[in-house]
């Protein structure tokens, strides 16, 4: 992976696979702290202390299909290699919550990438979940928040092509005004 | 800068046309979305084949995420289901192809022979 943006997509779909119906994404750039800290965090059926400890091993795996998964060690390793960290917390039926601390100036810190594109990505293939996203920078911030899109289009599909759109620039617009605001 | 409120006048355009669309024969495409898919690309070859259709008003066509598809090295990896018709599965798939595959394939209904796992593998 060469993108934190890349990492969120990949273990969001984690969320997805365990039937969550509401997962919230946070993106936290603080200068001050000097760290880039990623939440993802569902209601989805939540994994056993014992499963807890074993995902970050690369050789455990919800699959069955072979015994391997990599979706955790990978992020794990990208935010400890920056001298940050990653916590995992977990309770079977109520959620899990992924934490990970990049060290925002560590010359080792991948870019942060393409957060629209990972949006866009979940939210217009996944449209039976909701997704709440916040990405702050210092003391600005930007929100999606896809129950209030929904809401709005009251049974229109977000892959209806206007919509899909709308959607596309809206949070182009967003991460870049984002970023502008920071100069 | 997009508002919500344009948001709301997209859905009482579009309200109408989304009954009509939900009819006759769907084409889907199917895009390995697991950590090798992502590691490989899979993202904008998504994106480009969500908005390709959405500029194009495909309304017949679904684009959906599946997880590893068993050839890791030849992500990202797009499989095409006609109606009626074979799969046919893309390799080492760029936002490019995915353009490509939607005109020639989705559009004109000739698969993109090069970009066939078939051509990839010889």
């Amino acid at each position: 992976m060469r993108e934190i943006s890349l990492h969120i997509l990949d273990i969001a779909q984690n969320s997805i696979t365990a039937n969550a119906s509401l997962v919230e994404i946070t993106v936290d750039e603080n200068k001050k702290a000097d760290t880039l800290t990623v939440i993802i965090a569902d209601n989805g059926k939540g994994m056993s202390e014992e499963l807890v400890k074993r995902v970050v091993d690369p050789f455990t795996t919800g699959r069955t299909t072979r015994k391997v998964g990599l979706g955790i060690p990978l992020i794990k390793m990208a935010a400890e290699n920056t001298g940050g960290s990653l916590k995992l917390e977990s309770e079977l039926g109520v959620g899990t919550t992924l934490t990970a601390v990049f060290v925002l100036s560590s010359i080792d810190r991948q870019p942060l990438g393409d957060m629209a594109e990972t949006m866009l990505g979940m939210v217009t293939s996944y449209e039976n979940v909701d997704f709440l996203y916040v990405h702050k920078v210092d003391d600005n911030e930007f929100m999606l928040d896809t129950r209030e899109i929904k809401k709005i289009l009251g049974g229109v599909s977000l892959s209806e092509p206007d919509v899909y759109m709308w959607l596309s620039e809206y949070l182009k617009e967003g991460e870049s005004e984002l970023i502008n605001k920071e100069v | 800068m997009k508002s919500l409120a344009e948001l709301q006048a997209i859905r009482n355009k579009t309200i109408n046309n989304v009954v009509m669309r939900k009819e006759g024969d769907n084409i889907r495409i199917v895009i390995g979305m697991a950590t090798c898919g992502i590691a490989a690309g899979a993202r904008p070859v998504m994106n480009a084949f969500m908005e390709e259709i959405s500029k194009r008003g495909l309304g017949n066509v679904a684009v959906t995420q599946t997880g590893c598809i068993g050839v890791c090295r030849l992500e990202p990896i797009v499989e095409v289901y006609m109606p009626g018709e074979e799969k046919v599965t893309y390799v080492k798939m760029d936002a490019k192809k995915a353009v490509e595959v939607v005109a020639e394939h989705i559009v004109n209904g000739r698969a993109v022979n090069q970009y066939t796992i078939g051509a990839a593998e010889k």
